[in-house]
């Protein structure tokens, strides 16, 4: 077991040098530059300043000197100064990094404690009103789009109700917390509602069951016994897919709730055409979608007995 | 009827419907047999022709869109068709145990082979796990399973097919049941096994007096097993006979049929070289039975008659059953 995590784990370096390239590349190919962008504010262009930025940041150096350049940085974890605030982006994304871990974590947990259950429960009486009650919560969670929703949420808790602020990190406690996660947590967690309701139903059908039925089990023992576990396995990966997305899809919560995340730097760099900025954030990301997905590869060996990855 | 003479199973005029959008349709049809305490009976058929859900039915695990539309079941004299839901679960596992088919499939894959056979303790007889675990070894030991403190620690995936019905049958036989339903029990097994898996189950039920309902398309297997067979064709039952008999003097001509499609030992020494014959035409759906006898587009003797009127159960010498208007 120990042999198989850290074989996982080395396996994430080619996959992050590989991820590395395609960014750097990208941004490199990309019509416009930091330096242009600069004097973009209708005073024309001063070109003496143009080349004197070009040389500063490096821009002029064929592609393969500036990446051989990027990735001695990375060797040494340092990701590079940022065009526009001139601070490290390793600090900048540092800085933004535990509010977004704080939040996406708190989302999917949201996600999966609502979701899960609910899926579960809808299964277990498929065309029951329970069964058609939650899926119309689920296909509404799935098709609201997160900026109203979270509009809605602010409306009724923070303004009309007061319970929490409207918005605002705070100290990062649950009584900021709580209106964000759920804002960015209601889309995952009817995903998860819907593909545990379909995983239960899967195994509901399996001929092991009919034979745990065979054996005089009630219902409850069924499921607990032998429904939930098998479940879980296929529950799991969407779990983990949607863990690792969320991080990078928070920007509208984050922008709306005025949470310090690194959806929003990612986006305000983009569009400051801060390119170390970008390519930092989209390289945390991955790496963070990489863990997951890791996370998940251990946590399928750990419950299925079946899974061999020699 | 006494306590001695009372059947330890007794189907009476079963009827099981399958209900589709386009309305209900009779999967099972009259069918009545009866089994003894320690008595072995086969039911042979061709697959579609409703020898599973007979079994499903008395083990009370019919499921949508199928569904007990008359008749009765009674174990021990006691009527169970209609037994409430927590009654009935008493009486699985305890009284009436199954096998299925497919032994890969019938196992949970995420639970130690052992644990599955210990459920059993643990549900009938409110054994602690400890407990179970350990008696769960003692019927793998009793199902001759080599190294069965090993083995019960082994997932389905780890074993082979023949192992994993073994433990099929010691999960089955885990609380001495009275009635041994095998569904196909070793139809998804190498040939070499299946002997092997027939006589440990005979041997274990023969040893316990636990009767045994063996379904099967195979008449040969049945035949060898069970001391009686009952033929289905499309839903009902066709012919019932001592298995001594049926090879030699089948009543029905669908037997007939399934007889002589039979490659049988010493056959070419008796009658000299002959072709296997085969049953011309095909199993009709359930969708579809046609009326009068339901063999009648097959059959080789059929008359005006067979194409209107359903042949009644006609009993014959030393206690044989035939549905036919032209039977002999």
């Amino acid at each position: 077991m120990a042999g198989f995590i850290i074989r996982r784990l080395l396996q994430m370096v080619p996959m992050l040098v590989a991820i590395a390239l395609l960014i750097f590349v990208l941004f490199s190919v990309i019509p416009g530059s930091f330096a242009t962008g600069q004097q973009d504010e209708g005073l024309g262009l001063d070109m003496a300043v143009v080349t004197r930025m070009r040389q500063e940041l490096g821009l002029d150096d064929p592609l393969h000197v500036r990446f051989g350049k990027y990735v001695a940085q990375l060797a040494t974890l340092d990701l590079g100064i940022s065009f526009r605030s001139r601070q490290p982006v390793a600090d900048m994304i540092g800085a933004r990094m535990w509010p977004s871990l704080i939040l996406t974590a708190a989302a999917m947990g949201f996600a999966i404690v609502i979701g899960v259950p609910l899926g579960f429960v809808a299964a277990l009486r498929p065309g029951s009103l329970v069964d058609l009650g939650l899926m119309i919560v689920a296909v509404s969670g799935l098709s609201l789009p997160k900026f109203w929703l979270g509009i809605l949420l602010m409306y009724l808790f923070a303004l009309t109700l007061g319970w929490f602020p409207s918005f605002g990190y705070g100290d990062g406690g649950l009584y900021h917390l709580t209106l964000p996660a759920i804002a960015l947590g209601v889309s995952p967690m009817a995903l998860l509602a819907r593909t545990t309701r379909a995983a239960v139903l899967d195994i509901m059908n399996a001929d092991f069951v009919r034979t745990a039925r065979s054996k005089g089990m009630n219902e409850y023992r069924v499921v607990v016994w032998h429904v939930l576990r098998n479940a879980l396995v296929l529950v799991l990966t969407t779990i983990g897919l949607q863990f690792g997305s969320l991080l990078g899809q928070g920007v509208v919560v984050e922008k709306l709730f005025a949470w310090p995340g690194i959806g929003s730097l990612l986006v305000d760099s983009v569009f400051q055409r801060d390119i170390p900025a970008v390519q930092g954030c989209i390289l945390v990301i991955s790496l963070f979608f990489l863990v997951i997905n890791t996370s998940v590869d251990i946590a399928y060996k750990l419950i299925d007995p079946r899974i061999r990855y020699n | 009827m006494s306590g001695a003479n009372m059947p330890l199973l007794s189907v009476e005029d079963l009827h099981i419907s399958l209900t589709t959008d386009a309305g209900r349709f009779p999967a099972v049809e009259g069918v009545s047999f009866s089994i003894a305490r320690g008595e072995t009976v086969g039911l042979v058929g061709e697959s579609g022709c409703g020898k599973s859900i007979t079994a499903l039915s008395i083990m009370g695990l019919l499921r949508d869109p199928l569904g007990l539309a008359g008749g009765k079941i009674k174990l021990s004299g006691q009527e169970i068709q209609n037994l409430p839901a927590s009654q009935l679960r008493a009486l699985r596992g305890k009284r009436i145990a199954m096998i299925f088919q497919e032994p890969m499939t019938a196992l949970n894959p995420l639970k130690a082979v052992g644990t599955q056979i210990a459920e059993m303790f643990v549900l009938h007889q409110g054994a602690s796990w400890r407990e179970a675990e350990a008696k769960a070894v003692d019927a793998l030991t009793q199902v001759k399973v080599p190294a069965p403190a090993q083995r019960a620690k082994d997932f389905p995936h780890q074993l082979s097919g023949g192992m994993r019905q073994r433990v099929m049958i010691a999960i089955a036989l885990a609380c001495e049941p009275d009635l041994l339903i095998a569904d196909e029990p070793t139809t998804a097994l190498d040939v070499t096994v299946q002997s092997e898996i027939v006589d440990l189950m005979k041997e274990l039920c023969a040893a316990r007096g636990t009767a045994i309902l063996m379904i099967s398309h195979d008449l040969g297997l049945v035949t060898d097993t069970c001391k009686r067979v009952c033929v289905m064709y499309a839903g009902r039952i066709v012919e019932q006979q001592d298995s001594e008999r049926i090879f030699n003097s089948p009543q029905h001509p669908y037997t007939q049929g399934l007889v002589a499609s039979l490659p049988r030992l010493g056959m070419r020494a008796r009658h000299g070289r002959r072709r296997l014959t085969e049953i011309a035409g095909v199993v009709p759906g359930i969708t579809s039975y046609p009326a009068g006898c339901r063999f009648h587009p097959r059959c080789t003797r059929r008359t005006e008659i067979c194409e209107t009127v359903v042949p009644e159960l006609t009993a014959l010498a030393e206690g044989s059953l035939v549905r036919c208007h032209h039977h002999g």
